[in-house]
Formats: structure tokens, sequence, C-alpha cells
């Protein structure tokens, strides 16, 4: 039995397996191609923007090496830490309605009934149209006294509102914006999570009497939050980095109101040309992404049930 | 009566007249003759076969700009490649390359309102002067004298030095709807305190007019600003002495009147609004008055955008409590110090700021020319949409135009500090802490740009 040639075949490979890897033999030279690009596309960007950082470098002048002196004054300045709590605002309410609502949708779009097809298409629309010309059209309904929105709320009896002209509303108004966009890419992730979903726990629980609420709270939801998770994971990198639709609507105003860092950041680069400060914001916001980056993937992995 | 007037003029008074033409013309022939001749032997082919870039912002000046360029080449025998870049991009592509020290245009429109100072210190542009004084590359028709005080003045450097032609001037005034002031029988503003009684009476919430409207949008808030503060006969930043004039007795006043205006007669939301949401405000017949650039005017008398058409008054901006002057802006033309097509470069910028090409501008409606003579020109003001008034007010406004913004370097910033406290005065934060905060802020990245 032992000369069988699946047997021979398994304790070859594993012997391969177990052999340490051997650099005389050329085999990275398979990998170098790819090797270079990371470097070049990614590591030689990433290092060359943390060398700027502690450098006071303005475009047009000259480089002078300051040690960490870019960052502390970024915590001294208090345009930044305001832009840091926006950052933090706008996206926690861009990831949290967006996931509830898009579980809703998901839920809903999950059953069967007529012309489920053709409404689902025209709820993911918003999700195909450009960010820039979507802000463009926002901001026209949004004009106080012309805008179709405030002529909808007359409509109905409500006062009208100041959108995102007001210091007040601007910023739940551009997360407005923001959900009606990508709520659907949420449901998107989340009916592909309902549709590989296991039948068995639902017969199960059907014949043990479990009604529709106890039926999702206890199966589908624990089932679901794997996807959630992912969709979690995409929408709080995506929200963290929205400069677009920020910057065409509202240009981080009224005043600093909807200032985010990455409007900030836009400033002190592009209008300032300031890049040694510039690049610090980037060495802080990058740390930040990454950061909670692992928390939600090291969350994800609590959750996960399919693997 | 014509055939008896026409018999009264004697043999006598034929003959004097003749004489005294003859004498005139042997005393002016010589003149003309030779201007027409040096006009004549004027070498524009001198560098034919050369191509050159150009890099010109989009706007519909740039657009009259390169309908011209076929004649230009058909002229002096260059070819033209030209690009047209959204403002904000034009201004980070001229930073990135001329830093770069090699760029890749050999003209470029620089907005003088921001770029001046920062063209000049980076050595991104040739000093005209020496161009001008040669005789060899300079049209003897090129006439510098026409250029207006106000664009020579933007154009012209501390020490004297012409970095670019002036093309195109912008002036601040007040745009207003002649139907409502005569409706409830007010007379245009007599002084800048005046505007908030105009405005006052004008205000109409519960039928959605208001009674005056301007940027509120920090950044572009400045030159609402600082043109009240031209009314106190001060500059931001006094462009003698480089003393800041931001947080005195005359910037509260003029920060005082802004606050007011934008918040007791202005629609909802100014505090968001940039001249395009002003401009559709008073277009829709929602606001009164406008306190913005006249370059704005053309959507206002087009019947397809507006519900204004031929109610729109153009006023000159009214006097403050010191001085008369109009917030002005411009663009001019340069050569990139890099470029080495600058003989044919030179040939470009004269042919498009000459006579005909600003008359065109001012024909199109597309803006102020920089040059005078435009105006001047009766088929210029006779073939445009715009009525007589506007004309009025932008050679009103050359007569009294003045920076709007400060020629310094750190112009962005200065935009988005000033901007921010301005704004903050919407809010209902007191404009004296505003920006005395601003000041301090803003006063050492004034020094550092003045050092470095």
């Amino acid at each position: 039995m032992t000369d069988s040639p699946a047997l021979a075949a398994s304790a070859s490979s594993r012997k391969l397996a177990e052999k340490p890897y051997d650099f005389s033999r050329k085999y990275w030279l398979f990998a170098l191609p790819a090797v270079i690009v990371v470097l070049s596309v990614i590591v030689f960007p990433w290092l060359f923007t943390v060398f700027m950082s502690v450098n006071d470098w303005k475009i047009g002048g000259g480089m002078d090496f300051v040690g960490l002196d870019n960052f502390r004054t970024l915590i001294a300045d208090e345009r930044f830490r305001e832009s840091l709590f926006i950052t933090i605002y706008f996206t926690i309410l861009a990831v949290i309605i967006p996931i509830v609502l898009g579980t809703v949708a998901a839920l809903v779009f999950h059953r069967e009934f007529p012309f489920r097809g053709l409404l689902r298409t025209i709820f993911v629309m918003p999700m195909m149209a450009t960010p820039v010309a979507v802000a463009l059209v926002w901001k026209m309904m949004f004009h106080p006294q012309l805008g179709v929105l405030n002529y909808l709320l007359s409509l109905v009896g409500i006062s009208p509102s100041e959108w995102v002209f007001s210091t007040s509303t601007v910023i739940p108004t551009l997360v407005m914006v923001e959900v009606w966009h990508w709520t659907p890419l949420v449901m998107l992730i989340l009916l592909g999570g309902l549709a590989g979903m296991p039948t068995e726990p639902y017969e199960s629980a059907k014949i043990d009497g479990a009604n529709s609420w106890q039926m999702f709270r206890f199966i589908t939801l624990p089932l679901l939050w794997p996807y959630i998770m992912i969709a979690l994971v995409i929408r709080t990198i995506d929200a963290l980095k929205v400069f677009d639709i920020i910057f065409v609507i509202s240009e981080g105003g009224p005043g600093t109101a909807s200032e985010t860092l990455n409007i900030f950041l836009y400033l002190q680069a592009f209008q300032f040309y300031k890049i040694g400060y510039s690049s610090a914001v980037v060495v802080i916001f990058f740390t930040i992404i990454v950061a909670l980056s692992l928390v939600l993937l090291y969350v994800r992995q609590k959750t996960k049930w399919n693997a | 009566m014509t055939d008896k007037r026409t018999s009264d003029v004697t043999r006598r008074q034929l003959l004097q007249t003749g004489a005294s033409l003859s004498v005139l013309g042997a005393v002016g022939a010589p003149a003309i003759i030779s201007a027409a001749n040096a006009q004549s032997s004027f070498n524009w082919k001198q560098a034919a076969g050369q191509q050159i870039d150009v890099m010109l912002v989009k706007n519909p000046r740039s657009d009259l700009l390169q309908a011209a360029e076929k004649e230009f080449t058909e002229l002096t025998g260059i070819k033209v490649s030209s690009e047209q870049i959204p403002e904000q991009q034009q201004r980070q592509k001229a930073m990135i390359e001329f830093s770069s020290g090699r760029p890749t245009f050999d003209v470029t429109m620089l907005a003088l309102h921001v770029q001046k100072r920062l063209a000049y210190k980076g050595k991104w542009v040739e000093d005209l002067r020496p161009f001008i004084d040669n005789p060899a590359i300079t049209n003897p028709n090129f006439d510098l004298a026409d250029f207006s005080a106000a664009g020579m003045n933007f154009a012209r450097q501390a020490d004297g030095a012409l970095t670019t032609i002036p093309h195109f001037v912008d002036f601040w005034m007040l745009y207003y709807n002649k139907e409502m002031f005569d409706k409830k029988g007010v007379a245009y503003p007599t002084s800048m305190e005046n505007i908030i009684k105009v405005a006052q009476q004008l205000n109409d919430p519960s039928n959605g007019v208001y009674g005056f409207v301007s940027r509120g949008l920090k950044n572009a808030n400045i030159p609402v600003w600082t043109s009240w503060l031209l009314g106190q006969g001060l500059e931001t930043i006094d462009p003698a002495t480089g003393k800041l004039n931001t947080d005195g007795e005359a910037a509260i006043w003029a920060a005082t009147l802004y606050r007011d205006l934008n918040k007791n007669y202005a629609p909802p939301g100014t505090i968001g609004f940039n001249w395009n949401e002003c401009q559709t405000s008073f277009m829709q017949g929602r606001a009164a008055m406008w306190l913005d650039g006249i370059g704005f005017a053309t959507p206002l008398e087009d019947p397809t955008k507006s519900k204004v058409v031929g109610k729109v008054g153009y006023g000159v901006t009214p006097p403050g409590p010191k001085a008369h002057h109009s917030a002005t802006f411009a663009d001019g033309l340069g050569i990139s110090r890099a470029s080495t097509k600058k003989t044919a470069a030179w040939l470009y910028i004269q042919f498009m700021t000459g006579k005909k090409e600003q008359i065109a501008m001012l024909k199109a409606g597309a803006g102020c020319p920089a040059r005078m003579s435009a105006f001047a020109d009766p088929e210029a003001t006779k073939s445009s949409t715009f009525s007589k008034q506007y004309f009025d007010c932008l050679q009103s406004s050359a007569k009294i135009g003045r920076p709007g913004l400060p020629q310094i370097i750190p112009v962005t910033e200065f935009r988005d500090i000033f901007g921010v406290a301005l704004t903050n005065t919407l809010s209902g934060a007191d404009p004296a802490a505003e920006l005395k905060k601003a000041t301090e802020i803003f006063k050492p990245v004034l020094e550092k740009s003045e050092q470095g």
C-alpha cells in the first residue's frame, strides 16, 4: 500500500514543503518584477513621504531638516485638530447609516416580489454616477432660495433648510449625499452574503417554532456579520478618504465647518504648497487608516463562520 | 435749404480751407508716413517656422485668444500650441513646472492678483522692458501707454520690472435691479454706509426677495471685505511699507459692514455662497443688489438664463467714508524665463494684447480689456448686448481701480485665514476679535514668505 502513487506524491510534496528555501536556485528572479513594482509604486512613495514630513519644504523654496517639528506644529494647530474631529464625525455617520440602510435594503431585495430586478437596478443606480457630477447636481438642489429640495419641503409644509450653507447642517447634509451614493454598495455586498447562506438553520428554527424576528436576530444577523464587516471596512476606508463630494459641494465650509483631514491636506499641499507640513498630515492620516483597518480586520476574523 | 447752404461756401473759403489742409498735410505727412513705414517695416516673420507652447486659464477670453491663433500664424509664420486649464489647476501647474526649472510652455497667463509676487520672486518670467525697448522685436504700434493705469499697476513689480503685459482687468462694482429700485422709488446708494439703508428698504424676505447679496464663502469673500476697506483709503497690506492693516479700526469697520449686509439683508445661507450662488440669486430676481466683479455680467443679459435681462443696473462701487475705489483684479501674459523661443513668445504677446484683440474682448462681452483705446472704438460698445451704463461703469471703475488683494506671495493663505475670520462673523463672532486672531496667525506666515 505504501507504494501507491497517491501516497508517494503526498510524501514527496510534504518533503518539498519541509525543505528549507534554497537561495542557490534562482526562483527569486521570477518574483523580481513584482518586487520592483511594489518597491517603486508603494514603498518608495511612502518612504519619500516620511522623508518629506521631517523636512520644512515649500515648493519653490529650499528644504531644511526639521525633525519632528512638523508633527509638533500639527498637534498644536487648531485647524488640524478641528479637521480631525470633523473627519471622525463625518466617518461615523457616513459608515453607520449606509450599513443600517444597506442591510435593510438587502433583506428587502433578497425576498421574491414583482419587479424585484427592475427595482434593484434602480436602487443601485446612484453608485454608478461620477462623484463630481453627483456633487454638482446636489449643490444646485441645496440652493436655499432656488433649490428643489426647499421647494419640496415647502409642499409638505416644512420650513426651508439651509443645507450645506449652514455650519450646523453642513455635515449631516454631506452625509446624506454620501448615504444616497453608497448605500447600494453595502446592499450589493450583503445580498451576496444572503445568497450564500445555508437554509438548514432556518428549517430547524421553523420546526422549533421561531418567529421571523427570532430567525433574523439569531440566524440571519450572525451569519451576515462577516459580510457586514467587509462592508464596514470598505465604507470606513471610503468615508475617511472622501474628498470630491465635500470639495465640490462645500469646499470645506462654511468657514471650516466641513473641513475634513482631506480638505485640510489639500489646502496645505496644493494651495499653500507646504509639502513638508502636508506630508506630516499624510503620515498621521495613513497611520490612523492602517490602525483602524487592522482593528476592523481583527473583528472580522472573530465574526467569521464560513472560512 | 441744403442747396442754399452749399452755395453759401464761397470760392475764397474753399481756397483757404485747401491751403490750410496743404499746410497741415505738409507738417503731418512725414510723421504719418514714418509711422506707416515703421509699421510696414516691422518684421512679424522674424521667428517664422517656430512653434510656441502657451498655457492659458480656462475662460471666455482664452477662447478668443485661441480663435485668433490662426490669424497670428498667418501673420508671423509661428505655430501656437495652446492649452486652457481650469484656474486652480493652472495655478498648481504653473507653480510645479516653474519650480522644476523646466516649464513646458513659452508663454503663460498669470492671475496677477494671486501670482504676481510669486512669479517675480521665483524668477518665473522675463522682465519685458528690454523687449519693449528693442525696436527690432517690438511693433512700433504696440503703444504701452494705452494700457490702463489699473492694469499696469498690477503688471509692474515694486522695483519697476514689467513681468507681464496686462490682458484683462476685472473691477468690482454693484449690480442692481433697476426694476426693484424704481418700484420702491429708491435711488442708487451714494455711499458705502448708504448701501445698508437701501438694502433695508428693498429687503422683502416674505416674498423671497433680499436687499443685498455677496460672497460669504471663506476665501471667496475676501474681495467683499477689501472693497469696503478701500473706502477707508486702505489696502489690507500697505504696498509701500508692508504693514498689515487688517485689525485696525478701518478693517473692523469694513468687516462690520460685510457682516451687517450679509447677515441682515442677504438670502439665507449666504455664509456658504460663492459668486455663482450670488449670481443665481440676482439673476432670478431674488436680490436687489450684488457686489462682485463686472466679469460676471454676461449671463445676466442672457434671456435663456436670466429673469433680469434689461433690468440690470451697473453701478460703480459707492464711495467710502475716506476714499472712492473699485477693487481690481487682473490677468497678464508673460514669457517663461526657461523658454528658448522668447522672440516668438514676445510676438505672440504683442499680437494677443494688441488693440484689435482687446476690442474683440469688449465686443464679445468677455470682460474688460486692459487697453483704454478699446472703449474709444464706437463699434466695440455699439455691437455689444450691454447697455451704455455697463461701459460707463467699466470706464469709471478703471479710473479708481486699486488692487483688491494684497500683492504678496502667501495670498492664498491670506484669503484662507481672513476668509474664515469673516465667515465666523456671520455666525455671530465679534469682527474685532476675529480680525485680531487672524492677523496674529497670518503675521508669521507673511514674515516667513518675505524671508524665504
